[in-house]
């Protein structure tokens, strides 16, 4: 997952970067084909080098030091309106066939959840306003439903059309990288593209909460080099983040 | 801060912390809220990383406008989960926000706007959970746009490595919400690591995150912020995240927690002296900024 994730991002971009495993898909990209992508932290820093221990939150002393900016929220959260980021990461308890992230609650009134979850930090607004979103989850049927019971994180609403009837002035997700397959976004619903090695198309189907669609040229996930999983192994070296999905 | 919270922190109150997100929380203010019992808060704050779910646990929350209440690095918080799914220790009632319409809420508070348009959340489904919201047409453009309120925190509470003994407060690292929280509030509570004299402060004004002049009270407490880190001072400690978030899975586990490394401690010192060699092993000395002259 964090070798394909790093994968989306392209060398030069601005890239939102979220919690956990994104933390790490920005170190593999920065030190592998985008060595010119510039991290952008909601909490207030910009960073043209990948923090030189491993974070285990954005706001850690490491992720600090060697930043070329210090802001505040308000300042990279505008720059996200604006649209000057090209793409963001974000993860999600569920999410349906449309990209629609629920990390607010589980169960049909807010008030009175059956599952009370964080919320949205951020990722609503990386959701609604990068050029790109780029979302990284376990693949589970729990969490792969046909409808989320709360939209946190804006994806495609209910078709290709509405984020533009709703207002919402660019993006949507461009990916949907799983611990078994990565979807692309046609006309605003998912559609599997690849499988991961090893992992056969029926067990995605069964693991999937909406009625697969699969792309006509379904390839394999093209694994993990040995030079990204060092870089991997050596800034995560007791598998923190990555010993449930590399 | 026994006599700060004494005073300025009232039963009922709104009061915006961990304005920085995940560094720079001001844990020893929380703590000693939850050791003088109060009651009803309205809590505001960006993500707050396990100071909201003490407060929540320790029954001192009525209210919450935030983005994101859990434990960063470890998952999910017992204690607000508690609260929400079962109304353990009482049912609390939850703002949900995004970390920008947060910023934009104390942003319109700092610059006394009634409030601020964005274009972020449009079609989510938080709009419709926080009735504070509005959506509108802008008049300019005829688009769809949401409209976050101002939100005027009674007080905002900011940890800083340095102050002087009129609250000019120098923070670095990120600020988050930090500035916008400080100016939108009625009274301001800086806690300074470090007290030092007004010429330090004005070696530097560019690093004042707010002006002792819109500052009430200034408290000396060195480590103030553990197990958050504070920049060049010392380091996040994960370890005690973890733990307290293995610790607090059931109430019995929570209240001993609390018992433990709240109520047993009759301040931060204490607490400091609790965490022993732990504590020292964090102390993180930095590296120096260039010189700028002024």
């Amino acid at each position: 997952m964090v070798a394909q994730a790093a994968r989306e991002i392209r060398d030069g971009e601005r890239v939102f970067v979220g919690m956990r495993l994104p933390l790490i898909a920005f170190v593999v990209a920065k030190r592998t084909h985008a060595p010119g992508a510039v991290g952008l932290f909601e909490l207030g820093i910009v960073r043209d080098e990948p923090a030189s221990e491993l974070l285990y939150t954005m706001g850690d002393n490491p992720n600090v030091a060697g930043a070329v900016w210090c802001a505040r929220t308000i300042d990279l959260m505008g720059m996200l309106q604006r649209g000057d980021v090209h793409a963001g990461f974000i993860g999600g308890a569920e999410i349906d066939v449309h990209g629609n992230l629920n990390t607010t609650a589980i169960g049909a009134d807010r008030a009175h959840p059956a599952v009370q979850l964080p919320g949205s930090g951020g990722g609503g607004d990386i959701a609604s306003l990068a050029q790109r979103l780029i979302v990284i989850m376990p693949h589970d049927r729990r969490r792969l439903r046909e409808k989320v019971d709360f939209v946190t994180s804006p994806g495609y609403g209910t078709d290709g059309d509405w984020r533009r009837r709703m207002g919402l002035p660019r993006g949507g997700p461009s990916v949907l990288i799983t611990t078994l397959g990565v979807f692309r976004f046609v006309d605003g619903s998912a559609v599997l593209v690849s499988r991961h090695p090893g992992v056969s198309v029926e067990r995605i189907r069964d693991e999937t909460g909406w009625p697969l669609a699969v792309a006509p040229e379904l390839g394999e996930t093209e694994p993990p080099s040995a030079a990204v999983l060092r870089i991997i192994r050596e800034y995560d070296p007791e598998g923190f983040w990555t010993r449930r999905a590399e | 801060m026994r006599e700060a919270v004494g005073r300025l922190v009232r039963d009922g109150a709104s009061i915006a912390l961990g304005c920085a997100l995940e560094p720079a929380i001001p844990f020893a203010f929380a703590h000693e809220v939850i050791r003088q019992r109060r009651q009803d808060l309205h809590l505001i704050g960006p993500i707050s990383d396990i100071a909201f779910d003490q407060l929540i646990g320790a029954g001192c929350v009525g209210r919450i406008s935030a983005a994101w209440v859990g434990n960063v690095s470890a998952g999910l918080a017992h204690a607000y989960r508690r609260a929400m799914e079962e109304g353990m220790p009482r049912r609390v009632e939850v703002r949900d926000h995004s970390n920008f319409t947060i910023a934009q809420a104390l942003l319109a508070g700092a610059v006394g706007a009634p409030y601020l348009p964005t274009r972020t959340l449009l079609g989510s489904d938080i709009p419709r959970a926080n009735t504070t919201f509005r959506e509108a047409t802008d008049p300019f453009s005829g688009d769809r746009i949401l409209l976050v309120p101002a939100i005027v925190p009674d007080v905002t509470v900011i940890a800083v490595q340095r102050a002087d003994e009129d609250g000019n407060a120098h923070l670095w690292g990120p600020w988050g919400v930090s500035q916008e929280a400080a100016l939108a509030a009625k009274s301001v509570i800086v806690i300074a690591d470090e007290l030092v004299d007004r010429a330090t402060i004005a070696s530097d004004p560019n690093r004042t995150v707010v002006p002792g002049t819109k500052v009430t009270a200034v408290v000396h407490e060195p480590g103030a912020c553990h197990p958050s880190p504070l920049q060049g001072r010392y380091r996040r400690d994960h370890e005690f995240f973890h733990e307290y978030h293995r610790a607090t899975r059931s109430v019995e586990g929570f209240e001993t927690w609390i018992g433990e490394w709240v109520m047993g401690v009759a301040d931060r010192s204490a607490y400091l002296a609790k965490l022993g060699p732990r504590w020292t092993e964090l102390k993180d000395t930095g590296r120096p900024a260039a010189e700028a002259r002024f």
